[in-house]
């Protein structure tokens, strides 16, 4: 499904990300972790085409095609989800009419009429249940005067009326309570299916008690430096990112 | 960072006019310049009655002796008074009583623009007066409306046909004395719309003029007269639209409200005049004076206006609040894009007791222009209780155009209660790219923000024209966000 090889990226003429490789197949789980500032959200960004960053090398492509050189409107529109690390907030545009903009253009570059305003609102009904998320949240303005977690909620309620091929949950997981955790994690596996794919990112092997990953990735100073099974996770956990540093560090020289 | 930016204020920056054709059309026209000559010439061809010549007269003495004004947030490139037709009329036998003698060609340019003058097109409902560089080619439902005692005409024909009314009330609310362009309209104007709605009468439909430029080097100068009597109702609606050029033309108007004792007045405005292209070229001044006073008790006075044309705008729709719980309302929204400036609000002069106001603008910016509220709010000694309550919102697109705000108190009462809320917002590049995240466009992101953000204003419009104007938003801000 993503096929990411080698890649290069920088953001004013600084590299951020230098060669990183993965594959990722329908109905697999990614967990990407690493310290503050390795890249993570740059690769997810990235993937979601913001132009704000420069591919300087490398090539992504997704369901066969070259990613680098799609809008990022119409990478959604393929089926790619980005759950924000930090939501932004639009005033004035309420949740409603946000998603069924969103969810009428998705339909629209597949070839399909646009939702009529009951159907819209009975599907918005089905997957708000579905995701646990607030019915009163959904009229007021996207993401404004939210608390934190309330905007994570919103982005995997957003999450499930898109139905994605490829969620990237850009650490979905911090500033939720426990109550809230389970319940974005149960949203994330109740929206999982043997076709799509989710990579998960996050510091905390917590959520991927609930979220199980088949593979977990230590991105490390642009790097991938580690892939393993689950437990490379608990081992993160434990022993936090020195190792990995000085073993870098040791490679390195 | 920039280059994000300046990739999206291009594309914003490209939206196009659609109403800028030129109609090739007979004229009378004096030739260009301003004297008393000009002055008597533009009155006897309108055959007006003696005191409209003194009123003319009397306006252009004073008018000379005073200067543009200089104190608005705007660079008003020098005019020449001089280089300006006053008078350019499309030809014709006489006032048309029926379609059939109104010029095919002029039908179609309003059937061109969306306003079909064929009572049976109309939307049913809404009674037109259009008014073609200097005179009104046609007003309908004039027939319909007299059976109520209603008077909607054009302004020439209310000089002739009703001219104790047009004695008594011109003038009375903005004076020619007022500033310098009302000044030049008082001298010059050569037509507008007349309405009068007799006392206990609510107006059934909306009525509305639509003024358009069309001949080149001409200048518009009409009035428009509204008389409410005690207790009566009407909505009105202002269009325009200019073909595109590259010289500036001068748009110089007055319109004057009078409401009794219990009448409403609810008076919008879809400004579309040509603005310019996108290097600042070409573009229509756009100076206009426009004031509606409550005079008796618990009368109301409520201004919409929707401004998204012309390359300078400088207009600010006032209330003065004569009667005891008279009420005032101001909601703009002005759209600046490209090189354009406007500097535009509202006066809300408290003078009755228990008088309320309510004052809401918002402005966007885009591109290279600058955008900017003026407001006062001015509550005089014996204004027991009086009440004001102003928001004004910026909304900038990109780093390149301004905002400014400038509101001014004068409270002379302590009973008084005043409130001013201002915010100045941004549309980030994050808040874009969150929505094409999410498959939505750039173009219909800015769209839905510029939506919401004007949504309070354009609730106020009449149900017909909020969709309008909302196509109308999208359409001058084509471009101007990533
Ligand atoms: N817009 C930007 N301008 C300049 N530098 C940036 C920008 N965005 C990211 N960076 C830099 O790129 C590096 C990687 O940032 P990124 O946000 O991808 O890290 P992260 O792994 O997601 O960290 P965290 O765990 O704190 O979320 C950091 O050094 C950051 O300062
Ligand atoms: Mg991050």
């Amino acid at each position: 499904m993503l096929s990411i090889q080698n890649l290069h990226v920088s953001i004013e003429g600084k590299p951020i990300l230098k060669g990183i490789s993965l594959e990722v197949k329908p109905g697999e789980i990614h967990a990407i972790m690493g310290p503050n500032g390795s890249g993570k959200s740059t690769l997810a960004t990235v993937l979601a085409g913001r132009d704000l960053f420069e591919v300087t090398e490398g090539k992504i492509t997704y369901m066969g095609k070259d990613l680098t050189e799609m809008a990022p409107e119409d990478r959604a529109r393929e089926g790619i989800f980005l759950g924000f690390q930090y939501p932004v907030e639009i005033p004035g545009v309420s949740i409603v009419n946000f998603m069924k903009t969103a969810v009428n253009e998705q339909r629209k570059y597949r070839g399909k009429e646009p939702l009529s305003a009951s159907d819209f609102l009975k599907f918005m009904r089905e997957k708000k249940d579905l995701v646990e998320f607030d019915s009163q949240l959904t009229n007021r303005s996207v993401n404004e005067g939210f608390s934190g977690g309330e905007k994570k909620k919103n982005e995997i309620f957003q999450m499930a009326m898109l139905n994605p091929r490829l969620s990237i949950l850009d650490e979905t997981d911090s500033g939720l309570d426990i109550d809230a955790l389970r319940i974005v994690a149960r949203g994330v596996n109740k929206l999982r299916s043997k076709d799509n794919a989710t990579i998960v990112i996050t510091h905390y092997q917590r959520l991927l008690d609930y979220i199980i990953p088949d593979y977990v990735h230590v991105l490390y100073d642009g790097k991938i430096v580690r892939s393993s099974g689950k437990e490379l996770a608990m081992e993160l956990e434990e022993k936090g990112y020195d190792w990995i540093r000085q073993e870098y560090a040791g490679n390195g020289r | 960072m920039e280059k994000e930016q300046d990739k999206l204020l291009r594309e914003v920056t490209s939206g196009e006019y659609k109403y800028g054709f030129y109609t090739d059309i007979e004229m009378d026209t004096i030739p260009p310049g301003l004297s008393e000559e000009v002055i008597r010439k533009i009155s006897l061809l309108k055959g007006e009655p003696g005191f409209m010549l003194d009123f003319r007269l009397k306006a252009f003495r004073h008018w000379q002796k005073m200067k543009m004004p200089g104190w608005a947030h705007l660079k008003i490139p020098e005019i020449d008074f001089n280089s300006i037709i006053y008078y350019a009329a499309p030809r014709k036998k006489k006032s048309p009583s029926n379609l059939d003698e109104v010029d095919p060609e002029l039908l179609e340019t309003f059937n061109k623009l969306g306003i079909p003058l064929d009572e049976q097109k109309r939307l049913t409902g809404v009674a037109v007066d259009a008014v073609m560089d200097s005179v009104s080619v046609k007003t309908t439902f004039r027939e319909t409306l007299a059976e109520l005692g209603i008077i909607f005409c054009s302004f020439s024909d209310a000089v002739r046909e009703h001219p104790d009314l047009v004695k008594k009330y011109m003038g009375s609310v903005v004076p020619y004395t007022d500033n310098f362009f009302a000044a030049l309209n008082s001298a010059v104007f050569s037509d507008g719309s007349f309405c009068y709605i007799p006392k206990g009468v609510r107006c059934p439909m909306e009525l509305s003029t639509y003024f358009r430029i069309n001949a080149s080097n001409t200048g518009q100068f009409e009035r428009t007269l509204i008389v409410a009597e005690e207790d009566s109702y009407v909505s009105y609606l202002e269009g325009c639209t200019a073909p595109m050029r590259d010289e500036n033309q001068l748009h110089a108007a007055i319109v004057e409200i009078v409401a009794m004792k219990g009448a409403e007045v609810k008076y919008s405005t879809v400004q579309n005049w040509y603005p310019g292209d996108k290097l600042g070229r070409g573009g229509i001044y756009n100076f206009v004076t426009k004031r509606g006073i409550c005079r008796g008790e618990r009368a109301k006075i409520s201004w919409t206006q929707v401004e998204t044309g012309s390359a300078i705008t400088w207009k600010y729709p006032s209330c003065i609040l004569q009667g005891d719980y008279s009420v005032g309302e101001f909601y703009s929204v002005a759209v600046t894009n490209n090189f354009q400036q406007a500097d535009t609000g509202t006066k809300m002069i408290h003078i009755g007791k228990n008088t309320k106001s309510t004052v809401v603008s918002k402005g966007i910016s885009a591109g290279k222009s600058n955008n900017s509220y003026r407001g006062l709010v001015k509550v005089l000694k014996n204004a027991q209780n009086a009440r004001n309550f102003s928001q004004c919102d910026s909304l900038l697109l990109g780093d390149r155009c301004g905002a400014h705000t400038f509101p001014h108190l004068e409270v002379d009462n302590q009973s008084a209660i005043v409130e001013h809320e201002a915010t100045t917002s941004r549309i980030g590049e994050d808040q874009i790219f969150y929505c094409n995240q999410r498959g939505i466009s750039t173009e219909d992101a800015i769209g839905l923000i510029v939506n919401g953000y004007v949504r309070e204003v354009i609730n106020k419009l009449p149900m017909e024209f909020a969709v309008e104007a909302q196509k109308l938003l999208q359409i001058s801000l084509e471009g101007s966000v990533g």
